[in-house]
């Protein structure tokens, strides 16, 4: 049987109705239409579908819907402003660190979240927040380059 | 991947937890961080019918020194605990533990109490747990329980709760001086995998002469269920502890387990290895015991 939640999502709060067994990754696609998340392996080794929950990146995945009922949820498309992309989206950009795109919303929530916490990694706190997501294209390399870039403006 | 159906309870205490676990018994299963219980779900390994979230219980998340006891609530994360000075300072093994466990984004989910739960033979925080002497609080509409955490694994994916028994709290005494403990783990990768060996020990050393009062010694991945190390323990008691008697210890370890061959890692690496980690973890709890 389905039950009404309500969450905040990119600052706008949600009224959804879900069934208990539905995990977050389905309600932001398919109930909200946010397919900025994806749906890769589905078993928390992948990160295509990171979100940010109460301030935490984690693999929506592995999160039921009702789990998220009251809590604060920040995707991919919640990070452009009406001044455009956010700077790590650009440094993506710039640095060439997107290829087909797949694991870009989840390397860029992963590493949001860690220039919030730590606005001057090492390389190797890059690649280690990071680790949860895969890339099948760039080889890391430019992506570790793009947050770097980053933290040096 | 489709999940199993099922209902959700959220209870908003562990008396309330309890009342449903006692409801539904074997049809129920706690839910932590899922970072297990969700796989397990998707892959039909499991089919409960009735999920109980522990995620509302917001004493499950308490982490508290009592006297010199470190509590730390079942609810309490992996990656807290992978940055927490206290347990840093207390229990290092602990945190080294933590840090090995899965990625940033499986450890903002996952739980002491689930890594315990999940009864993985390779699982990161068992062995230290173990190598402290660790005690798990369990409770139930029947009454509370406390257990020490070496009878609780009893195989794969098997443990002593009772269908109706939730963990509620670990207790790990804080080692005195002349105390310490280490945790090293051996995987394919760095980040996300299963180990292919893992040893915590503990050493506790005599402030008269300095030789091993007492060594706890346990191994990951290389039997049903972490397991002590019974013979490399009683080379180390009574000695005072040196390279020589380090090296003497570790080949005991090698030949206190019983490793499989699998496709990470042959029986004669495992064994190898677990030799090697016992060294080096052995140091590691040498180094805290003597820093004074
Ligand atoms: C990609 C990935 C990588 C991983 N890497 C590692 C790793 O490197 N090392 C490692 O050790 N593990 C690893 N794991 C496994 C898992 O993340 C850990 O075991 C984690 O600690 C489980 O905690 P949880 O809170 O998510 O447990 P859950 O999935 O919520 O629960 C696990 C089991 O314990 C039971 N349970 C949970 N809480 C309680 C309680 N309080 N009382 C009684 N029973 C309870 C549940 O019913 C379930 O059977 C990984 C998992 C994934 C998906
Ligand atoms: S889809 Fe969630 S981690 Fe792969
Ligand atoms: S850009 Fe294709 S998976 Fe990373």
């Amino acid at each position: 049987m389905k039950k009404l939640i309500t969450l905040t999502v990119n600052g706008k709060s949600h009224e959804v109705a879900v069934e208990p067994n539905e995990t977050l990754t389905d309600t932001l696609r398919y109930r909200l239409g946010l397919t900025g998340t994806k749906k890769g392996c589905e078993v928390g080794d992948c990160g295509s579908c990171t979100v940010v929950m109460d301030g935490k990146p984690v693999n929506s995945c592995l999160v039921l819907a009702m789990q998220a009922a009251g809590r604060t949820i920040e995707t991919i498309e919640g990070m452009e402003t009406e001044k455009g992309l956010h700077p790590l989206q650009e440094a993506f950009v710039e640095k060439g660190a997107i290829q087909c795109g797949f694991c870009s919303p989840g390397m860029i929530l992963s590493g949001k979240s860690l220039l919030e916490k730590n606005p001057n990694p090492s390389e190797a706190e890059i690649r280690g927040a990071i680790s949860g997501n895969l890339c099948r294209c760039t080889g890391y390399q430019k992506i570790v380059e793009a947050i770097q870039s980053v933290k040096s403006e | 991947m489709l999940l199993p159906k099922f209902d959700f309870h959220e209870p908003a205490s562990v008396e309330e937890a309890c009342q449903v676990m006692a409801e539904f018994k074997e049809k129920a299963k706690p839910l932590a961080g899922g970072t297990d219980l969700m796989v397990n779900m998707k892959k039909k390994i499991v089919s409960p019918e009735q999920i109980v979230s522990l995620g509302r219980i917001d004493t499950l998340k308490d982490l508290s020194r009592e006297n010199g006891t470190l509590k730390i609530g079942a609810c309490f994360t992996v990656a807290d605990l992978a940055v927490s000075e206290t347990v840093q300072k207390l229990v290092s093994a602990l945190g080294s533990g933590g840090r090995a466990l899965g990625s940033p984004l499986v450890r903002n989910l996952a739980t002491i109490g689930g890594n315990i739960g999940s009864a993985r033979p390779a699982a990161d925080l068992p062995p230290s747990l173990m190598a402290y002497g660790a005690r798990l609080s369990i409770e139930s509409s029947r009454g509370s329980r406390e257990l020490d955490i070496e009878k609780f694994f009893k195989g794969p994916g098997m443990t002593a709760l009772a269908p109706d028994e939730v963990i509620t709290a670990i207790h790990v005494d804080i080692p005195g001086p002349g105390a310490g403990a280490g945790y090293i783990n051996i995987g394919v990768r760095r980040a996300q995998d299963c180990n292919i060996v893992n040893v915590a020990s503990f050493l506790a050393l005599d402030e008269k002469d300095g030789a091993v009062k007492t060594a706890r010694i346990v191994m990951g991945s290389v039997g049903p269920t972490p397991m002590r190390a019974p013979t490399a323990e009683k080379v180390l008691v009574g000695s005072r502890p040196d390279a020589s008697l380090f090296a003497e210890a570790a080949a005991a370890a090698e030949q206190d387990c019983s490793p499989i061959l699998d496709f990470r890692g042959s029986a004669e690496y495992r064994r190898a290895m677990v030799g090697v980690l016992t060294r080096r973890t052995l140091e590691i709890a040498l180094k805290e015991a003597q820093r004074g």
